[in-house]
């Protein structure tokens, strides 16, 4: 250590401003989200030519004038199904995988994801409810299954939060295990349910693997204020998850109110899990995964990890909704299922990557 | 810096459910003193310390320079008191430097980026704790002592005036123990910081702090310099360990001694 030490404070002037790179790693996250939409936008059963679709795009902001040269069979489906359809994808993709980086700070646990506090148990409990026993579709302009499954979505999270804080005050610990307690409950609920009624059992099976395929316009308008809200809670949150990353002490120490920032915190990643499944199902992996991508990008600091999950997340599930769609077209795999194909490999060969470099 | 503060500790009680832990606890260390706070294993001393900082429930009274602790701001407190804890949580991936740079909020509104002067005191202890090598490489790749020597530049970043250390070298060898404590005492002698530690380690406690306080039972038993405090009665009463007190020329230091009966063993 004494040898070192005339390098070591040489070194000091150098280093202490450097940083790894994480600028250019949020500006290729940008980069690689703008590509996957417009892949999402080009790509499918009905190609749509990409110069023709950004002049139709661009002609539709106000005050200019360009025509696009799309049919109106191609401007419909590009208006009408595919728009849509990949703008829901990346912003379910950004909120799951945001809400993921934040939950597995707050828990300081790599293995957490979005769903763990009962916001999935929750949501399928009351999507498939209504799918069984609600007489109408929609109420007003929303359909029920969004709505029921949001409200699931968070009672389910509520349960566990109002449990965790009666049974041991705001340890990681014990919320954990009241969110394992109710997600287990709720369920089994859901199963019962689900066995009283196999006629709709199709219907619930496709909603709990994710679906993206009924994408509308007003999807996007019901996610919106919940999503935004939540992302930008959790986007500034990032320099208060690396403080709660040292234990409730020492971030006492530091000056913070663990037990609160974790609150707030949970409440905005449910928020905008919430959001994400009730317009698109459980769709799996991309809470888990994602962040621990980013991770490796950027390493451990929450303040470049969330932003840099939310783009990731944004590009991987667009990407993922193009290969479900294109693979077996005309028929479409269930999101979920691809994700967790697409991304398992994709994140096996990232671990074997990362240890052979160790 | 800022110099050290004098810390008192007045009727202080603590216990976890209705077990009774620490009754009635009086110390007070003088600004840029060292008090060890030793004692036989389960006799509160991580507790004392824990409840000092507000972390644990208690009664009694705990003054900064006069001023109670129980009114004040969390984030004023953490200005004036910095923690190291025995094993403290590393966060995984994280690189030293920004690791270091946690110690300055509650110097910064907590959702702001650093400023330029938080990055010159982040530079400038990491300088002084030979840290600068280390910067960017991440926490878990660096040594015990390394770890421990990047918990005390966190715990420096804040800028306090008493520096509370849990066992600051439960984990390491005796060279590295003694670099630790080196470190401490020459950060102490530099600037005025008041030191309160717990040692179980009891022949570095008398080496290093000026004070002793012996914990027993959840009372203080003994308290003042390390000669008075560490005798052989004391330690047979209250360890029940059998050793000799040699006296060095910076303390005592306590020889263990096994049992004259060779045979029972």
């Amino acid at each position: 250590m004494t040898a070192t030490a005339g390098r070591a404070r040489s070194d000091t002037a150098q280093q202490a401003p450097r940083r790894r790179r994480p600028g250019l790693v949020i500006a290729g996250a940008g980069l690689a989200l703008v590509v996957a939409l417009l892949a999402g936008i080009w790509v499918g059963a009905l190609p749509l030519p990409p110069g023709a679709v950004v002049g139709t795009l661009f002609d539709r902001l106000p005050g200019v004038d360009l025509s696009g040269g799309l049919s109106a069979t191609q401007e419909a489906v590009l208006l009408q199904l595919r728009l849509p359809r990949v703008l829901l994808a990346a912003l379910v993709g950004a909120g799951l995988a945001i809400s993921g980086a934040a939950y597995q700070g707050v828990f300081r646990n790599p293995l957490a994801d979005p769903y763990l506090l009962g916001a999935a148990a929750g949501a399928g409990l009351g999507a498939t409810l209504v799918i069984a026993y609600s007489p109408s579709q929609s109420l007003g302009p929303v359909g029920v299954v969004p709505l029921a499954a949001f409200v699931g979505a968070l009672v389910g999270v509520g349960c566990a939060l109002a449990l965790g804080t009666a049974a041991g005050g705001s340890h990681s610990a014990t919320l954990l295990l009241a969110g394992v307690a109710v997600a287990a409950f709720l369920a089994a609920a859901q199963t019962l349910v689900q066995q009283q009624n196999t006629d709709d059992l199709r219907e619930v099976y496709g909603w709990l693997l994710g679906q993206l395929g009924r994408a509308q316009w007003s999807d996007i308008a019901l996610v919106l204020p919940y999503l935004v809200p939540a992302c930008l809670v959790l986007l500034f949150s990032g320099r208060a998850l690396d403080v709660l990353a040292v234990g409730d002490d020492e971030a006492s120490a530091l000056g913070v109110h663990p037990g609160r920032l974790r609150l707030l915190v949970i409440l905005a990643a449910s928020m905008a899990t919430a959001a994400a499944v009730a317009v698109s199902g459980l769709i799996g992996f991309v809470g888990l995964v994602v962040p621990h991508i980013a991770r490796r990008l950027v390493g451990g600091a929450h303040a470049r990890v969330l932003p840099v999950s939310l783009l990731l997340g944004g590009g991987f599930l667009v990407l993922c909704d193009l290969v479900a769609r294109v693979v077996l077209a005309p028929a479409e795999l269930p999101i979920g299922v691809v994700t967790a194909f697409v991304g398992a490999p994709f994140f096996a060969g990232l671990l074997w990557v990362g240890a052979r470099r160790r | 810096m800022n110099g050290g503060a004098q810390v008192e500790v007045v009727g202080l009680s603590a216990g976890y459910g209705r077990r009774p832990v620490l009754e009635s606890i009086r110390l007070t260390v003088e600004p840029g003193g060292w008090l060890a706070i030793i004692g036989p294993n389960g006799s509160g001393k991580s507790t004392l310390l824990r409840s000092i900082l507000g972390f644990h429930p208690h009664q009694g009274l705990v003054r900064i320079d006069g001023v109670p602790t129980t009114g004040m701001h969390r984030r004023d407190r953490a200005r004036c008191l910095a923690y190291a804890p025995q094993t403290p949580v590393l966060p995984e991936g994280v690189t030293t430097i920004d690791y270091v740079a946690l110690g300055r909020t509650p110097h910064r509104p907590l959702l702001a980026a650093p400023r330029g002067i938080d990055r010159q005191v982040v530079a400038d202890v990491m300088d002084r704790l030979e840290l600068g090598a280390l910067a960017d490489r991440s926490l878990a790749t660096l040594s015990g002592g390394e770890q421990q020597r990047a918990v005390l530049a966190r715990a420096l970043a804040q800028q306090p005036r008493v520096l509370l250390l849990d066992e600051p070298t439960a984990s390491l060898d005796l060279g590295h123990a003694q670099q630790v404590l080196d470190l401490v005492d020459r950060l102490r002698r530099q600037d005025g910081l008041t030191v309160l530690s717990t040692l179980h380690d009891l022949t570095l406690a008398g080496q290093y702090a000026d004070r002793l306080a012996l914990l027993s039972d959840g009372r203080v038993v003994a308290e003042g310099a390390p000669a008075e405090v560490l005798t052989p009665a004391a330690l047979r009463l209250h360890y029940g360990a059998r050793a000799e007190v040699v006296v060095g020329p910076h303390g005592p230091a306590v020889l263990p001694v096994r049992s004259a009966n060779r045979s029972e063993a």
